[in-house]
């Protein structure tokens, strides 16, 4: 957080318009395709802002390495990568400490949203690769590792919308692009059941006050839906299923 | 109505527990998934690959996350021990029925039924299992159409995997029809879709 703010760089201007002319309550633009990839069981490919992220998933399969197999249910092994083209500067290709915190973290939050009792011993594997990097991958990959998920026909209780929400120029404000998390006060990301209103993924870095943090929390939750319904919609484009013949996942019904 | 496959229950009210069409039978409300792993059922009659020998068993690749177990004694040779890779080798399909699973998911298969045997030649081609009734159709029109077109004998199990063998390129338009049902099986007017890709090809 806060670097040097380069000279010039107002984070919002006088009308209350940020660096690409988003309001503060608004998020980047959002692209969210399922089933991308041939090979996995099932992959998303999402796009927000200039994020680029592809996630694909594989499993329930047999557990390797096998002593980490459950008994009892499934695991989730989750790998997020920036690929070395991703960002500016060269990044060094492999696992490093930020990538490892932010594997477990996705990894964490998907078991809590999958039905794992349901195929004891085996493991889900999840990949995110980062193709293009703009701030707020985490939130990007758990929202596209979720749909890669559903397209894969795992069962789970909802999909996982995720978005960040932050603190610029003194400003509670949503979804941070990469100038805004640099130069900006805070960042919160943040990833949560839509019906149920469960957090599933909660960090900040930073420094806000209570109740700028609890506007972030409500900020981010706000754009958490917005998300769910393009991953919804997502789904429904790559079956292209007719309306009335379609139950998407998690449309309430009372039986 | 009743919650069914696919169903679960949350705070009084019922979701879905993954991607599919819901579909009402029987006073059930059923998911039938779009995608997903096959599980294994008893008494389904499936497909398997070897993928392992050892002296007593045979391991199976059944399109699932678990293997199939064949023991000797399932079998309907006389098998002497340590003998087994005379009789299925790495990578044979055999048609065979699922005996029992556990709690743990270990999965027992058998082979000692009529029409169960050995796959000899041909090929396989997977699918996801929860779309094998769209490959056989309603009273079986779509795979009694695949074989006349094709010329190809084709074997479905219930898991998903599909063995064909017949002409080379007879197959390979068998495979392209076989996608496509994967592909597209959850829209309208299937059959006569398939049928016209087919004379296309024809």
């Amino acid at each position: 957080m806060s670097m040097e703010i380069p000279e010039g760089m107002q984070l919002i201007n006088s009308e209350g318009r940020r660096l690409d002319g988003r309001r503060p309550d608004e998020l980047r633009p959002i692209k969210i395709e399922a089933g991308v990839l041939r090979r996995a069981d099932g992959s998303a490919y999402v796009e927000m802002g200039k994020n680029k992220i592809l996630a694909a998933v594989y499993g329930p399969r047999e557990c390797h390495p096998r002593h980490l197999q459950d008994p009892t249910r499934a695991i989730v092994q989750c790998n997020y990568s920036m690929l070395s083209f991703s960002v500016d500067e060269r990044k060094r290709p492999g696992p490093d400490r930020r990538s490892i915190e932010i594997s477990k973290i996705i990894g964490e939050a998907l078991e809590h949203v999958i039905f794992l009792e349901q195929f004891p011993r085996t493991s889900i594997d999840v990949y995110i690769a980062v193709l293009q990097a703009n701030a707020g991958t985490r939130c990007a990959g758990l929202t596209a590792a979720s749909v890669a998920l559903a397209d894969a026909g795992i069962p789970m209780r909802d999909l996982v919308p995720a978005c960040a929400a932050g603190k610029i120029a003194g400003k509670v404000v949503l979804d941070l692009m990469k100038e805004e998390d640099n130069y900006g006060e805070a960042d919160l990301p943040l990833a949560y059941i839509p019906r149920t209103g469960e957090i599933l993924l909660l960090q900040m870095d930073g420094h806000m006050t209570q109740e700028e943090f609890e506007r972030a929390i409500e900020l981010a939750k706000g754009g958490c839906m917005k998300i769910y319904e393009l991953q919804k919609e997502a789904l429904r484009r790559r079956y292209s299923v007719a309306a009335d013949e379609a139950m998407l996942r998690e449309e309430t019904r009372e039986v | 109505m009743r919650p069914g496959n696919g169903i679960y229950r949350q705070g009084g009210s019922y979701f879905s527990s993954r991607l599919g069409l819901k579909v009402f039978r029987g006073g059930f409300v059923d998911i039938v998934p779009l995608s997903g792993k096959y599980v294994p059922v008893p008494g389904d009659e499936i497909i398997g690959t070897v993928t392992d020998i050892t002296p007593t068993n045979w391991l199976l690749d059944i399109n699932s996350p678990y293997p199939g177990v064949l023991h000797v004694s399932e079998t309907p040779w006389k098998i002497d021990f340590g003998a087994t890779a005379r009789y299925l080798d790495i990578g044979d399909n055999v048609t065979a029925r699922v005996l029992s699973v556990d709690e743990s998911r270990h999965v027992q298969i058998t082979m000692r039924d009529r029409d169960l045997k050995k796959l000899k030649g041909g090929t396989t081609v997977d699918i996801a299992a929860s779309k094998v009734p769209r490959v056989i159709g309603k009273n079986g029109s779509m795979i009694d159409m695949l074989k006349r077109y094709s010329g190809c004998r084709i074997i479905v199990g219930r898991n998903g995997r599909i063995w064909i063998e017949g002409e080379v390129d007879k197959m390979l338009l068998l495979i392209k029809a076989i996608r496509m049902i994967d592909e597209e099986a959850q829209k309208h007017g299937l059959t006569d879709r398939v049928k016209m890709m087919l004379e296309a090809s024809a």
